[in-house]
């Protein structure tokens, strides 16, 4: 048998050198005369031990990682290909605890396979959901969608089977399913991941809410900054076309569903999903004001389902394995698994799908070890740049949509920042609203000039000038933004600007009392 | 100085990628993508070709091509250096990289360096947050940035 060597080409991976690795890997063999199959495969997502090289061995498959190019001829030396022991040297890649721990249901695949594989992917799994779906009628796909409990994975958390239904009862003969790829949010590379390490369960999922909603078109818009994901999208879908998983015959049945892979242009309000439908249809990204929802009016003016990657990569387990089997996972109303990930200042970040309900103080301390610096956890940002701040007094949160609102907080696309103590809370609220002012799309007024004067009035909290008023000030700014901005933009940039006001008034004190306290 | 093509040269040229383009649904910004990987930016002169070919005004197509980030008015440097400056790059000292880069490049944000060699860009977020700070260089991503990373990538663009 040729041996076969894993080596990752997710952008993460890459970002760390797997290219080098593959090189270093590829001279070797060459080099000894060593006959091995490369296979570039997607990451698994425990990016604090990419590189991970994997070979395919009699007993399974053995990891190494975090590998680097000079580990390279002493790897070979060990005898890695047979599985040998090294200083890398890992193990089985699904006994890792970081990944053992995981329910992978979403991710299931990611990372095993070379994702452009169709042949990989089946035998994984993949499109038994889509056989499933094309036997059955519509509305009963929107109902086990509807009884799944799966809510958008972008982070408004609605209801997908409800979106669904509402475009599957309207009557327009042109329907469109838009996937949102646009995943701006710091600390959020699911999505990227996904596309990138198994991308024929987008393929599968969009054409399931197609088939179940009667519509024929389907558009995924990722954002310029994902290179990678485009190129992989791109191949995918035209392997799919050849396969005729997409076509005018989807398997073999009378249900028709095509799509295209469109790129954003470095616009971050481009993920609010009425922007997105503006920027798809070749305008100014500005958000439009609902109603009309984009269920009845959406692109082009016709109904229109807008999910987010993971909602739709999560359909095809759901019309595989059924509803109840994803609603087993989870708690209260946020059913099944999430991707969680982990980001910033942290020991082990990467992406970590779970039930929901663990606390933040498990995905912080256990899973994520803590932070990188070794330093104490200071803040803690979860969903993106419009998520609130939390202490470690609320590390007792359980990860649900609910739950997190509670404590005025959201859980978004489910990424999480980790600050260390070094964190300085007044910064990252100051940057909160500037973030804001560069990316506001300008149409509402709360958003526009509201971030910018938050800018200014907390620069002048920084330097001391009249602070109890401008305290004040930024207070009332922020729940002006709050209930008179137009989307999440404007509304909830309020979240990151209130909470580190509120959690960490110590570091708002005039700066000459912030001086003598350091 | 790179030489600029001649304003009939742009209008051709645009022409002909409007004409591929045209009978996409919502076929503004796949051409906008294409006429800046032509020509390296959006140029005036393109505008009124693409306006003409898919019968919007001028103003409609200009208030496209500035809305969005990506686009340039002028021509980039011949490398492009993106820092991301978002939560999870800041939460590992993107500050202190961003600072370092604009100081051994002498430009800030936003310039290109006076030789044409490298324009310098914040970018908010890669989606490498968990190898953060990280970079992306002509399409390439960089993670982790040290002071070891930012010198050979400083030595690359300059070289």
């Amino acid at each position: 048998m040729t041996p076969r060597i894993y080596i990752p080409g997710d952008s993460g991976a890459l970002a760390l050198g797997a290219e080098k690795v593959a090189k270093a890997i590829a001279n070797e063999l060459a080099e000894r005369g060593i006959e091995a199959k490369i296979v570039r495969n997607g990451s698994r997502g425990a990016y604090f031990l990419e590189p991970m090289v994997e070979v395919a061995t009699a007993n399974g498959r053995v990891a190494y990682g975090p590998v680097k190019p000079s580990d390279v001829k002493s790897l070979f030396d060990s005898g890695f290909l047979k599985g040998g022991h090294h200083k890398r040297w890992l193990g089985a890649p699904d006994k890792i605890p970081f990944l053992a721990k995981q329910t992978r249901l979403t991710f299931a695949r990611c990372g095993i396979n070379d994702p452009l594989s169709l042949d990989a992917y089946k035998s994984l799994g993949g499109l038994n959901g889509l056989r499933n779906a094309v036997a059955m009628a519509p509305a009963d796909i929107v109902k086990q969608v509807t009884e799944s409990g799966l809510r958008g994975r972008g982070g408004a958390g609605f209801p997908t089977g409800i979106k669904w239904k509402t475009v599957l009862d309207t009557t327009s003969e042109r329907k469109y399913i838009v996937c949102n790829a646009d995943e701006g949010d710091s600390a959020t590379f699911a999505d990227r991941m996904i596309m990138e390490g198994d991308p024929f369960v987008l393929i599968e999922g969009m054409t399931i809410a197609g088939i179940a909603t009667g519509a024929t078109k389907g558009f995924v818009y990722i954002r310029s900054e994902y290179p990678h994901a485009v190129a992989v999208m791109n191949k995918a879908v035209e392997i799919a076309r050849k396969a005729g998983v997409l076509g005018v015959n989807v398997l073999g049945s009378p249900n028709a569903f095509d799509m295209e892979i469109r790129v954003g242009a470095g616009a971050y309000v481009c993920g609010e999903e009425t922007s997105l439908l503006n920027s798809l249809e070749g305008k100014r990204g500005v958000v439009r004001a609902k109603p009309p929802l984009p269920a009845i009016q959406g692109l082009f003016g016709k109904p229109t389902v807008i999910n987010n990657v993971i909602s739709l990569a999560s359909v095809p387990i759901i019309m595989d394995k059924g509803a109840a089997f994803y609603k087993d996972f989870g708690m209260g109303r946020s059913r099944g698994t999430i991707p969680i990930q982990i980001a910033g200042n942290v020991k082990q970040g990467g992406l970590f799908e779970t039930a929901f309900g663990l606390t933040l103080g498990e995905i912080v301390d256990e899973i994520g070890a803590g932070t990188a610096t070794g330093r104490p956890v200071k803040a803690v940002q979860v969903g993106g740049p419009l998520g609130a701040y939390f202490p470690r007094a609320l590390f007792d949160t359980p990860f649900d949509y609910e739950e997190f609102a509670k404590r005025d907080g959201l859980i978004g696309h489910a990424g999480i920042t980790v600050f260390d103590d070094t964190a300085d809370m007044l910064k990252q609220a100051r940057f909160a609203m500037e973030f804001c002012a560069i990316e506001s799309c300008g149409k509402c007024t709360p958003c526009r000039i509201g971030s910018t004067r938050g800018v200014e009035t907390i620069d002048r909290l920084a330097a001391g000038i009249e602070p109890e008023k401008n305290l004040a000030l930024v207070t009332d700014l922020c729940n002006t933004m709050k209930f008179g901005s137009l989307c999440a933009l404007g509304g909830f940039t309020p979240y990151p600007v209130m909470s580190s006001i509120t959690h960490f008034p110590e570091d708002f004190k005039p700066a000459p009392a912030r001086v003598a306290a350091e | 100085m790179t030489m600029q093509p001649a304003s009939t040269e742009i209008a051709s040229r645009t022409a002909a990628i409007v004409q591929d383009l045209k009978d996409l649904e919502g076929p503004l910004l796949p051409i906008l993508h294409g006429i800046q990987e032509e020509f390296g930016h959006v140029p005036q002169a393109a505008v009124p070709v693409i306006a003409d070919g898919l019968n919007l005004s001028r103003a409609e197509v200009h208030g496209v091509v500035t809305f969005y980030h990506d686009f340039r008015a002028r021509p980039a440097g011949r490398h492009v250096l993106k820092l991301c400056q978002a939560e999870a790059c800041q939460s590992m000292g993107s500050d202190a990289v961003a600072a370092r880069i604009k100081q051994l490049l002498g430009i800030d944000f936003h310039e290109t360096t006076r030789d044409g060699s490298v324009t310098l860009e914040p970018v908010y977020c890669l989606g490498l947050c968990a190898c953060s700070p990280s970079a992306m260089l002509d399409g390439e991503v960089i993670g982790r940035l040290d002071d070891e990373k930012i010198d050979e990538i400083v030595a690359e663009v300059r070289a």
